[in-house]
This record gives C-alpha cells, structure tokens and sequence, in this order.
C-alpha cells in the first residue's frame, strides 16, 4: 500500500504556503497526516502536490485572550491535550481529547487537520460546534473568519476553496463555573465514535440556565447542534425531567446507518448519551439536577 | 520535487539521502539504512507495528515520509540497547513472557519508552489505554502490561539508589 | 540427566534477538539484485477474465515484468494448487489455478503479477495494467447459495455445493420420541480471520549454479510448501529449499499453501533474479483464508433431570470459493460437538457450500469453536428452562474420569476413531469454577444492581484433539565443538518452539540450554516435516525430541564410560560434560567425544560404536492427543448503549504435563484473546455482491488492551498416556470455548429482561436491539 507519485513542498511561511496552494494544481496539505496518508497509501487519495504545513511556527500555540481561546490549526493534539489553559478554559475540549484516537496520533495530528478533514464522528469539529468556534481562514487573499456553523459542506467536506487553509481556532471563553458534559460511545478505546454528545451548559445562581448547547457527533455527516434540547433548556429551571426531556429531543436526528451501526441504534444511543452528557454538565456546574 | 534530500539523525548517527518523496519514514529506517527493527503492519496508522520515536515523541512511521524527517532524531529499537546491553525494559519483557512472535514487540517498546518516561509510576489501566495504539494478536497483552509495571518498578528502584541521577 | 529443565518457568532464548530489532522476517531478507513484485487481483467476486493489456505497464521506468497465466511455466498454467487433505464426502476438491485464466470468483484473486525494481513502482504499474472482465453474478452467502435458483459460484458446477456429510451414533429418533425434553437453537457465526500482525511474505531466489531454489516463506508448513512447489513447478525437491524464518503470527492462514507462493519463485526463475513479495495489509483483508460463516441449527434431547438422551441437527458451513483444506473444518466442528459430555445419540447433517468469496479454512480454534458454542447454548437453554444452575447441568452430564479411555463413536479427522485418552472434566471444571469464585458470584451480582450495573457470569466446557500426525522429526546431533545442533520440521510463528524443545534435550543430554544451536523451518536442515498447526508441534516434535535426546545420551554415556574407562552405570552427564563419579572424577566434553565419534579417516570406529553423536527421531502419534479445559467469563453490560466490559476471565485447562509454563500461559492468555475477538469484535464484512466490506484494521475490530483481561490460569496436568512425554496441545484451547462463555455472561448480566442470544460476534447495536425488542427501554429510560 504505497501512495502515489507526488512533488513535496515545506513552507516555512505562511505566505509561502499560501502561494503553493493557490498556484500548484491537485495540491493537498498536509497537517498531521493521520488521516491523509492512510488515505494516500490506500491510493484513495491521488495526489501530485503535498504542501507539508509543519514547518509553520507560526500556526501553532495557545493564546488566553479576552474572553476567547485561539489556538493555532497546526497546534498538536497532544500539546491541546495537556494544555493547563485549555483545561481552565474550555475543560469539555480536554475531555474530548482523551478518545481522539491513540497517544501517537495524537502526537502527530493537529486541529486545523482534524477540522479540514471533516470526518463525521470526530470528536474536535464536535466540540468546535458545541463553543460556536470561529474559524480564521488564510489564502493568498487574506484571512477571512467563518463561524464552524458555516465550514461543514456535507460528508467529509467543508466550504474551504481549494487553496485554503485553516490557520486558527477561537473557542469562547465560557463563564467560570459552568458545567462540561461529554460521551462517547465507541467499540474500543480511541475508535471513532458510533455516537458522541457533548453537553456545555451555564446557570445561574437561580438555577435558571443561562446558556447552553448540546451537540451529537456520529450520527449525521456533521456534528449536530440539538437546537430543540438547547431549547426547551435554556431559560428553564434545570431539573431533571428538563434534561430527560432533552434528552428525548435528541432522538429527532436523522441519523446514519452504515456497516458499523444503523439509524435506530445511533437515535437511542444519542439519547442515552446525552442524557449522560447533561447530566455530567449539571453537575459540575454544580447543581443537583 | 519529486525527490528530495533529507537528512536525519538515527540513534544518535546522522543519514544523509536524496530519496522519492513518497518513501515513507518506515520504508526508509528498513530498506534505505537497514535498520530492519522497525516493522510494518498495516500502512494505515492502526496497527502501531512502525511506531518509532521523532524528536522524543511516537510516531507512526508508515504515516510519515523520510522527508518529513528531515532535521529530527528519530529513535528506533535498535536505539534502545546501543551497547548490547538490554535495557530494563527488554528485560522485562523477557522475564515476564512479554512477546511471542516478536513483530509488535519494537513499537511496543517504544510506545512504552514513551510512557515511562512521561510517567514513572502508571497504574494497569494507564498502561493498558497507552498501548490501544499497538496491536497484539499473539500475547493478549497480560506479558506487556506485567512487563511494563515490572520495567517501571525497577526502574523507579534505580532511581532511588543512593549515587543514582 | 541434566538440570531439571521440563516443567520450569524457562525465559525465552527467542527473546533476546527478537527484543534488539534483529529478530530474522521475510521482509528482512535482502539479496543484491533482488525485484519487488505486485500482485494484479480482481475487483469484481465473480467474473470471466477477457484480456489483460500490460503495454502501459511495461513501458514504465523500473518495470521488469508483467506475468499472467500464459508466462507461468507448463506445469502451473493449467495444473490448479493441490488439494493436501482430500476427503470421500467432498464432492467438488475444486482449488484455484496459481494465476487466474479464464474466471475469478472472489475479490482479490490474483491474474498478474508486476516485477519491478520497488514495490512503490510495482504498485503504479499494476495501477495502469488495463485488464478486462464479463461480470458474472456473485452468492455471497452460504444460505442463498443452497438455493435451487442461486446464482453459480462456478461458472462451470451445477451445484454450489462443496459437500454434504452426516455423522451420527446411536439411536437418534428414539432419543427424542423418548426425550422428557426437547429445545432447539439456530446460531450463527460470522467470518473473521487470523490477522496476523505480520502479513504473508515470499523472496525466491534462484541460483543458477547449483540449480538450487531458495523460498523464504512467513509460512507454518515449509515442507509442504517445498512438496506442493515441487509439484507445481515439475522440479525436483532436492533442487528446492524452503525456510520459514522469524514468522509474525500464524494461526493457522499460514498454514496453507498460496498461490503467490508458487508465482513469485517462478518470476524469480524466470527473471534470473531474486523476487520479493511483501503483502499489504489490504490484500491481508482479501486474500488471506478465513473461518466462519455458519449457520447452525440444533436440537438437544434431555431427561427430566437434564441428563442428555442425544443432540441432533444441521450446520449450513461457507467454504468460500475453493476448498484448499478439503473440509476438515466442518468436519471438526461436527466431531467436536459432544465434547466433554456423555452424548448416547448424536446426528448432525453437514452442508459445505461454496460462495464468491476467500476459502474458509482453520483459524486458531479451526471450527471448534463454533461446535463448543452449539453445545454450551443448547446447556444453557436447558439450564434456563429447567430453572438448573448451568454448572450443574454440565456436571450431570460430563464424562467421569473413570471411563477414560471413552470411546465418543466417531471417526476424528485424524483417521482414527474419537476416543478421548485421558481426562478430569468434572475436576477441571471444579478448578475454574472455585478460581472465579463462582459460588460467590450471585452475591457480586446483587452489590452490582445495587450501584445500577448489570453483570452476568458464564461457563463453556471444550475437549480438543491435538497433537495430530503423521509426524515431526527431530534431529539431535553433538558437534565437535561441544554445540548441540537440533533441527526439526517444526515452526514458530510466536509458540517458543525453540526454546521448548532446547529444554527437554538438553535435560535429556545434560547440555547447557545455551550450547544448543537450533534449526526450525528449514526443508534443507531435515529431511521431512509437516509444519505447525492444530496444536500439534509439541506432542509430536516435543516426542521426537525426547526420543532423539535419550539416544544421543546413550551414546554419550557409551563413549564416555569407553574413553574414561568405566561402567556406563557410573556416567554423569551435566553442563555438557561427561564425569565419572568415581575416583577424581575425570570428565571429558560433549565436543571431545563427538571428534572421537567421527573416528580416524581409514581406520575403523571399535565394534559397537556409531558414526558421531546423533539421532534422528520422526514420532508417529497414533491417534490425536485430547485436551480439555473450562473457561468462566465475568462480563459488565451497559445495558443502555449495549457495550460489554469483560470483568475477569479464568481458565482451568488440561493440556497434559506442562513442558514450559510460561509458554503454556502465553498460548492460553493469547488464545483467549482471539476468543474475546470472535465473541465481540470481529465480523468480516461482506455485501450482497460478495464485496468484502471490512478491508481495513479500522473496520475489522481486534481486541486492544483495553479488551483482554489478564487471565487466572489454572494447569490440571493429567498426563497423556499415549506419548512418551505425557503432554497435550495447548494453542488453542484458549479460543475454543471463549465466544460461549462469554455470550452465556452477557445473557446471564441481562436475564432480568429476558434476552437471549446465539449468535457471534454480538455487537452492542444486537444487544440493544433485544433489549428493545423485550421492551427493556420503557422501563429503563424512565428510571
């Protein structure tokens, strides 16, 4: 399983790298290559031009902003992983971590790959759509922000023009003190996910929940924002027949079926799981659901 | 563009080639420097058969081209005896019949380098979740797991001996 | 005699080489000028092969070759790969052609093959090979293939039927007109494979010289490859050699003979270089053999105090698209099937059918799982309705230790009647069930329920022939330099084989293990073997051993006492030194003895003395070595999501007396895990077309060790009274019940809501589904 013939190119700039990919025809990046070169060794992927992003400095880190996390698409997952702000910040992405796959992907992979890959049971575009994260896109034209709501284009695409490339991703700072819930359910330890929900929610001191969202991954060729569970959530008392309730909500997905589960099974367990999810959040906001 | 020179360090010895782009990292510590350590499993990143050390860290080197490794210190198994001398962890794995066929056995090592190293005291689930990322058809993982709590005992005894490091 | 060796806890002398990197694989084998080949396989399960345009191909810089049928020597193009194990019930001994010619009738089955300076090449060449097929419909599964209107597997037979064959003893129909019960179970197990993590491999190399061809094969049967190769290629055997170095895994695919193992020594003779072929991992999923695919559907008769009265019923077995193992193992299955158990009637129908897909032959356990599965269900149906604890009803039922030898009433694979020689089921069975604190476990159960979680517990009984013949020779021959040169017709693709048979010689010759110089593998180092599978290499190689080293000691001890002049009764061997115990207890070396034993050229060697210290020894079994064990599986249900954790997994088991320990734990721990895999994990999966759609280790789940407990392991050596060493097979007994404990645990953690299961791999998606099909989630979602 060799992959096909390709011309390799190493930027060490961003502007360089941006000019490969706009002038070199049937170019690909290649981030963290976990998911790319399998896919080129399976000869599923042809390739003439690979366009190694590693050597960009300058697309990785962690920044603490004001009221927002940024962290650079070239970022490694184990560096997010065992980051003390990002578990400050935004714990429901530290706990995400620990099921992508295995250490040694995870040494390797990046954010920016695992977002522009787009795999529908990922556990990172799941917890970008649960923050609402913002996208920094670069190109020869510049960088342009696009909300995670508005990269998905389908199963495995996103709306990113060919000569584009993912340079950074802000996650909303949640107010201190709210809740984290995230469950996945795979057939072994760092698989993917046959379903996955991850629950953020934000109550007051009222018991009143402020904010909240809750996303399922796995289930469609996107992850999926329950906008009916965050409905009947958001502004209610947090009880437990409200977060049964959205929990239920879940359940209206479409989901998809394929040889490593069907419909029916992901419905139940995207209820079971974010039943499981919100729970967990609940209490670690604190609250006694 | 289509061949590239790259240039590595290898355990600790440098290699300078001019090699296809799409020779992988795994393809080239076997067949272009003969350090025939490393194996290959599957080529498509599950398996943990190739895994290696680049700049400290895992790596699946059926993932990664030799040109990627340009600049890096790679450690393979040869790597891990450089005088002959079994080091505590392949100690381990002999005495508590931690391989059978040996083909997993030199990414299973370096997965463990990792994890000792990182974390010198790892409970049996923290041991048993950081070799998910290495597959055993033969063993059913009980000699790995006893090898590497018994590797990390041992090693923890050295390092309390008065004189050690 | 020497140190104490047989019996101890050795460490591996495999180990250390394998540790450092410099273990010795196929892929490892690196000879100047040598060629990397590509295989050109089919991408359709079915289809008449029209035309193959290798132009583009050929051009291409770094391209050699591109051979089809037409360049295969005479006596391959039309002669198909040899059928080794034929059987009377095997109607249709249909097997491939090395290369394809006029049809293909499963995905991957080679038509060319690309040589070329590296495989990257190779690959790009095979790429643009143009190669044109007629599409024909495919069956992809045995149960549409008995159909009367079912589309041909072949294109040329009128029936999809491989072979039909029925076993049966005893009354059948009164057994169950007379029965106070009856219960029936259809069971299904699906196709998984052997999954080694080291793919198949072939260097061939040619040397024009000595006309000798040199085969590297990742292969458990060297000498029946070199046999099988000499066939094929019209060569003598003496001008072939075939080695089986360091092998990564074996389990049983790499038992067989391949095709590529034929095609690339022919390219290696054609080309006048050598060739090398490293699988991937791809073609692993397409072309290496597989097990499973059976439908079964049974019926037990029992008394009214659950004592069994006969056990009848059907098995629907896929042999995929050729039967290069004939039938033997739907044939195991239906022997296999009364285990351990008193069975006074039996009768089970047998149907082999071909389907568009890889043949089915043995994988680690080689179709006893599926049969032990049969049986410990139908137990446990009964133990359900008769409301009998399930350890119970098995212990009614076991065969005591006092009727040993016990005669089962059929015929074995091995060609002898089914007697089991020697056992303890009901003490092997007490042994596991008080290791998994069986009696304690209801209590287990109800703490568990009280914190909201769901465990079961279950049990499955097996009896296992190993040790097969014909034979496994051992040579042991005493150099003058003092080593101890071993070699056999025994593999190793992980078993410790070296390091086994080292320990019984040199406690036999009193050598050091460390003098010994052993070869496995090699057609060239002895001159017969057989290989390694059902369990066999260490009744039969470990007997040669034995047999080999007592001769060896013998004259050991006879030129010793002749050179030291003493009796021979007062001859100590040890540490590969011959001592006199009397006197100042003069010594002479191993080495030293074997230079007088090669005497002076022209002058004759004292009467009585042989030519050097050796002996050949080639122990014949005379019939099948028969273990037993009993495995108890602790498993927690998520009864929500429907996932599956197992909580502890003990095994007791008698594999006879115990040449190493270490090794036999090894091979239980191991075995067990492919059981685990079988029971929850592994499906390969194909469509309708016979498209095989789990291709990859991210479709086709092995258990990781987040999956396999460590097992407790208890040894109940109850000698085997029919070979010198006392011992029995142990590779694969650690499979061969685990899928039935292990869905009886799941059953047994889910009884409350009253679902059951019977089939195999049971996956967290079919849990739930019965879960909701018994109305479970009305009850539990409200909880």
């Amino acid at each position: 399983m060799k992959p096909a013939p390709f011309d390799y190119h190493a930027p060490r700039q961003l502007k360089e790298a941006a000019e490969l990919l706009a002038k070199l025809p049937n170019a690909k990046i290649l981030a963290g290559g976990q998911s790319l070169v399998p896919m080129m060794n399976f000869r599923y992927v042809i390739v003439d031009h690979l366009v190694d992003l590693n050597g960009l400095d300058e697309l990785r880190g962690i920044m603490v902003g004001d009221n927002r996390l940024r962290i650079g698409a070239m970022t490694r997952q184990r560096d997010i992983e065992t980051s003390s702000d990002i578990a400050r910040h935004c714990p429901l992405m530290t706990e995400a971590l620990r099921h992508v796959g295995h250490r040694q992907t995870r040494n390797r992979g990046t954010i920016g790959g695992s977002l522009a890959h787009a795999d529908p049971a990922a556990e990172l575009p799941a917890i970008c759509a649960a923050y609402d994260a913002i996208i920094h896109v670069a190109s020869v034209r510049g960088i342009r922000q696009v909300s995670f709501r508005d990269l998905g284009a389908g199963y495995m695409a996103t709306t990113l023009a060919p000569d584009e490339m993912i340079a950074a991703i802000d996650l909303p700072i949640w107010r201190r003190g709210h809740g984290h819930g995230f469950q996945e359910f795979a057939r072994r330890q760092g698989d993917f996910a046959l379903t996955g929900a991850a629950a953020l929610l934000d109550i007051g001191s009222d018991n009143v929940v402020r904010h909240a969202t809750l996303t399922l991954f796995g289930v469609a060729t996107s992850p999926v924002r329950v906008e009916t569970a965050e409905a009947r959530l958001i502004g209610e008392p947090l009880t437990s027949a409200a977060i049964r309730a959205a929990a239920a909500a879940a359940r209206q997905i479409e989901p998809i079926s394929d040889i490593h589960a069907g419909g029916e099974y992901r419905r139940h367990l995207a209820q079971v799981l974010s039943l499981r999810a919100l729970n967990d959040a609940a209490q670690r906001a604190g609250v006694e659901a | 563009m289509g061949r590239q020179a790259t240039r590595m360090d290898v355990n600790g010895k440098s290699y300078a080639r001019v090699v296809d782009a799409r020779l992988t990292l795994a393809d080239f510590l076997r067949h272009e420097i003969n350090l025939t350590g490393t194996h290959v499993g599957c080529e498509h990143g599950v398996c943990g058969a190739c895994t290696v050390l680049v700049d400290g860290r895992t790596a699946r080197s059926c993932l990664m081209f030799a040109v990627q490794a340009n600049g890096c210190e790679v450690t393979t198994v040869e790597g891990l005896a450089p005088d002959g001398k079994l080091s505590v962890l392949q100690q381990a794995f002999i005495d508590n019949h931690g391989l059978q066929c040996g083909f997993c056995t030199p990414g299973m090592l370096m997965t463990l380098t990792e994890l000792l190293r990182d974390k010198p005291e790892p409970s049996e689930p923290e041991v048993r979740e950081a070799l998910t990322g290495n597959l055993c058809r033969c063993t059913g993982y009980a000699g790995i797991v006893a090898a590497a709590l018994d590797a990390a005992r041992r090693l923890r005894d050295e390092a309390e001996k008065p004189g050690a490091a | 005699m020497g140190a104490k060796q047989f019996g101890a806890r050795v460490t591996r002398l495999e180990d250390p080489a394998l540790l450092s990197g410099h273990g010795r694989f196929v892929d490892d084998v690196k000879l100047p000028g040598m060629l990397h080949a590509c295989f050109v396989r089919s991408p359709h399960a079915h289809a008449k092969l029209m035309s193959i345009d290798s132009k583009v191909a050929l051009i291409m810089p770094g391209v050699h070759a591109v051979l089809t049928v037409t360049d295969l020597p005479d006596s391959m193009r039309s002669q198909p790969l040899p059928l080794l194990l034929p059987n009377a019930a095997l109607t249709t001994p249909r097997t491939q052609l090395a290369l394809a010619r006029d049809e293909v009738c499963y995905v991957g089955q080679a038509v060319a093959v690309v040589i070329a300076d590296t495989r990257y090449i190779a690959e790009d060449a095979a790429a643009a090979l143009i190669v044109q097929y007629d599409v024909l419909p495919a069956v992809a599964d045995c149960r549409a293939a008995a159909e009367d209107d079912a589309p041909r597997v072949h294109a040329d037979l009128r029936s999809n039927s491989a072979s039909t064959f029925q076993l049966a003893y005893g009354d059948i129909d009164d057994a169950f007109a007379a029965a106070a019960h009856v219960f029936t179970e259809g069971l299904w197990q699906h196709r998984g494979g052997g999954m080694a993590i080291e793919t198949r491999a072939v260097v061939a190399n040619h040397d024009p010289a000595s006309d000798m061809l040199t085969v590297w094969s990742g292969t458990q049967t060297p000498h029946l490859g070199r046999q099988t190769l000499s066939d094929l290629l019209a060569r003598d055997p003496q001008s072939i050699r075939m080695i089986a170095p360091d092998v990564g895994g074996g389990f049983g695919p790499k038992a067989i003979f391949y095709p590529e193992e034929a095609v690339i020594p022919a390219a290696a003779i054609k080309l006048g270089r050598p060739v090398k072929w490293i699988e991937d991992r791809r073609e692993h999923f397409l072309c290496a053999t597989q097990e499973r695919d059976q439908y079964w559907e049974m019926s037990i008769a029992i008394e009214a105090d659950a004592k069994i009265r006969g056990i009848r019923g059907r098995m629907l077995h896929d042999t995929g698209a050729f039967v290069p193992w004939g039938i033997v193992m739907p044939y195991i299955a239906s022997t296999t099937v009364p285990g351990p158990y008193v069975v006074p009637a039996y009768q089970l129908e047998t149907s082999a059918m071909f389907t568009n897909k890889v043949p089915t032959t043995p994988v680690r356990g080689a179709g006893r799982p599926q049969a032990v599965f049969a049986m410990e269900r139908l137990l446990d149906r009964v133990a359900h309705e008769l409301n009998i604890d399930r350890a119970e009803v098995r212990r009614r039922n076991l065969i005591q230790p006092e009727q040993m030898p016990y005669e089962v009433g059929l015929l074995f694979r091995d060609g002898k009647p089914l007697v089991y020689d020697s056992g303890d089921y009901p003490r092997v069975q007490e042994q596991a069930l008080e290791l998994a604190d069986y009696d304690g476990f209801r209590e287990r159960q109800r703490a568990a329920l009280n914190e909201g979680h769901f465990i079961g517990i279950g049990l499955a009984n097996y009896v296992e022939g190993t040790g097969l013949g014909p034979f496994e020779g051992v040579t042991v021959r005493v150099l003058p330099n003092g080593k101890v040169a071993v070699a056999t017709g025994a593999t190793s693709q992980g078993q410790g084989t070296r390091t086994t048979l080292s320990q019984i010689v040199a406690e036999q010759i009193g050598c050091r293990l460390d003098d010994i110089v052993m070869t496995t593998g090699d057609t060239g180092a002895i001159a017969q073997g057989v290989g390694a599978f059902a369990s066999r290499q260490a009744v039969n190689a470990g007997s040669s051993a034995l047999i080999a080293g007592q001769s060896v000691r013998k004259q050991l001890v006879a030129l010793a006492a002749r050179t030291l002049g003493v009796a021979e009764g007062d001859i100590e061997l040890e540490d590969g030194q011959a001592t006199s115990l009397r006197g100042n207890k003069p010594s002479v070396g191993f080495g030293d003895l074997a230079r007088l034993a090669q005497g002076i050229p022209g002058v004759s060697l004292p009467s009585g003395q042989a030519a050097g210290v050796e002996h050949t020894a080639y122990y014949t079994p005379s019939q099948a070595a028969y273990c037993s064990g009993t495995h108890v599986a602790e498993v927690q249900v998520d009864a929500m999501t429907g996932g599956v954790k197992i909580l502890r997994y003990t095994v007791a088991h008698d594999s006879g007396r115990v040449i190493n320990p270490l090794i036999v734990d090894g091979q239980v721990q191991g075995g067990v895990a492919h059981g685990i895999g079988n029971a929850l994990l592994e499906w390969m999966q194909y469509d309708a077309n016979a498209q095989p759609l789990t291709t990859s280790f991210a479709d086709y789940m092995l258990p990781m060790a987040t999956d396999v407990p460590t097992c407790a392991i208890a040894h109940v050596e109850v000698p085997n009274p029919l070979n010198p060493l006392g011992v029995k097979g142990a590779g694969e007994g650690g499979t061969i019940p685990a899928p039935a404990a292990i869905i009886a645990a799941i059953e047994d953690a889910l009884s409350r809501f009253g679902v059951r299961f019977a089939e195999t791999p049971l996956t967290p998606e079919r849990i739930v589904s019965a879960m909701r099909a018994a109305g479970a989630y009305e009850r539990l979602f409200a909880a």
